[in-house]
């Protein structure tokens, strides 16, 4: 099977080798039948990639170690649904899956624009084309052959690294992926916009809903892996501006910011030049987020140079940049607009604004990123900034952002009289003046931000609900419907308008997660014997006793030994929660462990208890002191031969129920984090408003859409 | 005022607002960094009080665990040179010997104090990169 995938990649270069000729022989020699050539090589190569796929899947799943690939990544013992994951965990793995969803949206959004944007087209296809070439390129030159095999098989595998065993890791790399390859859509049709210089809003609108489905994967993605972060490193935390982090965040602002200033060129015409470059931004920073997660630059200049992925992908990154520059420089006369801004109290001027804050918060992250390189660039020294850098600038930017998402969908385009804008205003600063008034009542205190914060989360909601309420109300008026068919027919005629204002009210409610579990928070690391008890924030923790299985897997992650701890959390002396959190152990590859030492010396994982609220959660992860086990391994391992794991078992077993008779202290982190809930609450209704305003709007609406091009094409005889 | 010249006033002024905030931005994270030194490095000359980011591998045999204090060596990743750090705070999981980490450290007499939670590993996707580990 591995030549059918080897031959797969192959024949892609071959395809898209093939797909660039004819896609711009077609738009010299206007020949359409060229470009549709060109267009069905992006098909071919979907097809081609997805049987590449499929192999490499296939292997995973039927754990066939003659592939290096799954010999490395996966394990008999690994759980099937993560040996499905496992292919992306590894180097090559990762980047067949980033080639392969940008074929397949690649093909999506050629399918979509058949027909539409005739110049456009072949050029767009062109660099689609060349990216996946790099990328399959990568595959078959600098990186050893996904599809790499050995005659003799190995018995069993590394197995999945267990950290990487939690749901969210099913879905969180290929949402992350899907992000990153849907951003060089739009930056694809840009590119070929400014080539062919037709830099109206026709190239947006095509790609518009591309845009704002990158933007969606990609924040779903990320908030995933903020959930994997908080549920699964045994450290409680969400977010720490590492960069890996940070290389998603980057490419999420800039696209942020681009889906609301091409609101303001597809009313108004303006900020084309603005427009194509956040679009080009947005792309390449996927490209560089993708590039740092695979490379490793930062975290070390030794990884850099050892990896044979940096300098292909800083040529490439160098190339687009240059290619950017360059053409959005070179057609300055055709971005040019004549409409300007009429007045500051606008909605136009406050999506600028917007904008400005977003590409502010962008350079902010970038610079803290890159700092390390770029400090070594200038005083040879690397040095690093911490959260605390991050903090200082993301804290007051992001105040500004959530204010302004209230003020932005209340005051109207091009010229909104003060007193206007005041009164749509008046009813949502009240509420929220009293929404911060019964939280300084209620005993909230001790941090300006986070109140500013609530505060101004809800003047957001009761923004978007007055204008929910207005709608339906007029739509009421206008067409006699009941409350309810009035507000879905409201929605559903106005699918972008509502579906974003619904995004803004559950960025509303994640920034209220974010402010209130980073303000009031209360974190300690304890060591505790049995019946001891710590306090931490309002709650007292018991440890009550010791917990032990072996081979039974409570995390389904394929643990061998798990050891854990029951907490009783109490309040005031009333029991609130019991928490099991245990740290689970997996088998190494290392002989030298020994034969029972080596069933349970890969890396151990914390498996958190929890227990989740609206109001609070309560965390805790254990790390037992196992050191006292240790003789009892060494004899064990001297008595239990290699070849037979399932006396290992047993001797786990003895081993395990000395653990439980006998009790080590153990270490625990204990949280009482506020609020964290409303984070992957606010998370899933930014999701529910995005699908909506993605969702396809009905026949009826899309017309007008439509109107400008038919009559462009009408005045352009020729070019038709 | 005439549009022109109104809309060249607010250009200037965005400009230097932009200016501004950019010089605080470059000057607060030269004076807020600290920078990244090798255990060797370290050895060769540090100032007490001030904060340095120890990168290097844990070395092995050297973790001791102390009630709520974890006790280590760091070495250089090529080479033998290894300081004390004696740490508090968050552990994370892919903590062990022989892995390579990051942490924010004072000097305190011979040895160096880990400034709390800021002990970081690499992330365990990366970990793949490097080969025959046996991860």
């Amino acid at each position: 099977m591995a030549i059918v995938g080897r031959a797969c990649l192959l024949l892609a270069l071959a395809v898209i080798a093939y797909g660039i000729g004819a896609s711009l022989y077609g738009a010299r020699a206007r020949r359409p039948e060229w470009v549709a050539s060109g267009r069905r090589a992006v098909f071919a190569l979907a097809g081609l990639l997805t049987v590449a796929m499929g192999v490499l899947e296939i292997a995973f799943l039927r754990s066939d170690f003659h592939f290096d690939l799954v010999a490395s990544h996966s394990s008999t013992t690994t759980p099937t649904f993560y040996k499905a994951a496992a292919m992306w965990s590894s180097q090559e793995g990762s980047l067949l899956l980033w080639v392969w969803l940008l074929s397949l949206w690649s093909s999506l959004v050629l399918w979509v624009t058949r027909g539409r944007l005739r110049e456009v087209v072949p050029y767009a296809t062109s660099v689609l084309l060349g990216l996946a070439g790099f990328f399959v390129g990568l595959l078959v030159f600098a990186t050893t052959s996904p599809f790499q095999t050995s005659a003799q098989a190995p018995a069993d595998g590394a197995g999945l690294n267990p950290l990487l065993r939690h749901p969210s890791m099913m879905i969180h790399p290929p949402m992350l992926y899907s992000g990153y390859t849907l951003f060089t859509i739009p930056l694809a049709f840009a590119l070929g916009a400014l080539i062919v210089r037709r830099v109206d809003s026709e190239w947006i609108r095509a790609t518009r809903r591309f845009a704002l489905a990158a933007w969606l994967l990609l924040g779903i993605g990320i908030l995933l892996g903020a959930r994997w972060s908080y549920a699964e490193l045994g450290w409680g935390g969400y977010w720490g501006w590492d960069p890996v982090e940070n290389a998603s965040l980057m490419p999420w602002l800039t696209g942020t910011a681009f889906l609301h200033s091409a609101m303001i060129q597809e009313k108004r015409g303006m900020l084309r030049t603005w427009n194509v470059s956040l679009v080009l931004a947005s792309g390449t920073l996927a490209i560089l987020g993708t590039f740092l997660v695979r490379s490793g630059v930062l975290d070390s200049i030794h990884a850099f140079g050892a990896s044979t992925l940096g300098v292909p992908f800083v040529i490439l990154i160098a190339l687009l940049i240059a290619a950017s520059v360059g053409l959005v420089v070179s057609r300055r006369r055709a971005l040019a607009s004549s409409a300007q801004i009429d007045s500051l109290c606008s909605r136009e001027a406050i999506f600028l604004l917007n904008n400005l804050v977003l590409v502010g918060l962008c350079f902010v992250v970038f610079w803290g990123t890159f700092f390390p390189l770029i400090s070594e660039a200038l005083t040879g020294s690397r040095a690093s900034v911490g959260p605390p850098w991050f903090d200082r600038y993301t804290v007051p930017l992001a105040l500004v952002l959530v204010l302004l998402s209230g003020i932005g969908p209340l005051v109207a385009w091009r010229r909104a009289t003060v007193s206007n804008a005041l009164r749509n205003l008046r009813a949502p600063l009240i509420l929220a003046g009293v929404a911060v008034a019964v939280l300084v009542v209620a005993g909230v205190s001790g941090s300006a931000t986070a109140l500013a914060m609530f505060g101004f989360a809800a003047f957001v909601v009761a923004a978007m609900a007055q204008e929910f309420v207005r709608g339906t109300r007029a739509r009421r008026a206008l067409a006699a419907e009941p409350p309810m068919r009035a507000l879905v027919s409201l929605v559903r005629r106005n699918r972008r308008r509502y579906g974003g204002y619904l995004v803004h009210v559950g960025m509303a409610v994640l920034f209220v997660g974010v402010a209130g579990s980073s303000a009031f928070q209360h974190a300690r690391d304890v060591r505790l014997n049995v019946g001891q008890t710590a306090t931490v924030g309002r709650y007292q923790v018991r440890y009550v006793g010791a917990t032990a299985q072996v081979a039974r897997d409570p995390a389904h992650t394929g643990a061998v030994l798990d050891l854990g701890a029951q907490l009783q959390v109490s309040r005031d002396g009333h029991p609130v929660a019991t928490l099991s959190p245990s740290r689970g152990y997996y088998p190494s590859q290392d002989p030298a462990q020994g034969s029972v030492g080596s069933l349970i010396g890969g890396d151990p994982v914390s498996h958190v208890g929890m227990r989740a609220g609206l109001g609070r959660d309560i965390w805790s992860a254990i790390t037992p002191d196992i050191s006292s086990l240790a003789p009892l391994i060494d004899r064990a391992n001297r008595v239990v031969p290699f070849v037979r794991p399932d006396l290992g078992l047993i001797a786990l077993g003895a081993i395990a129920g000395r653990y439980l008779r006998q009790p080590p202290p153990a270490t625990f982190r204990l949280i009482d984090s506020p609020l964290v809930t409303w984070i992957w609450f606010g998370g899933i209704i930014v999701f529910l408003g995005g699908l909506v305003a993605l969702w396809p709007a009905p026949a009826l609406a899309r017309r007008p859409v439509l109107a400008p091009a038919r009559a462009r094409l009408a005045r352009q005889p020729s070019r038709a | 005022m005439d549009p022109a010249r109104k809309r060249k006033v607010r250009l200037v002024s965005a400009l230097s607002a932009a200016l501004l905030l950019a010089t605080a931005l470059v000057y607060t994270s030269f004076s807020a960094a600290s920078p990244a030194r090798s255990p060797s490095q370290l050895l060769a000359g540090a100032q007490p009080g001030r904060s340095y980011q120890l990168t290097g591998t844990v070395v092995a045999g050297s973790v001791r665990r102390r009630g709520d204090v974890l006790d280590f060596r760091v070495r250089d990743r090529a080479g033998t040179a290894s300081v004390p750090v004696h740490y508090s705070g968050t552990v994370p999981d892919p903590f062990r010997e022989g892995r390579e980490v990051i942490v924010t450290v004072r000097r305190q007499g011979s040895g160096f104090i880990g400034e709390r939670d800021s002990l970081v590993t690499k992330c365990p996707s990366k970990f793949s990169v490097k080969p025959g580990k046996g991860y």
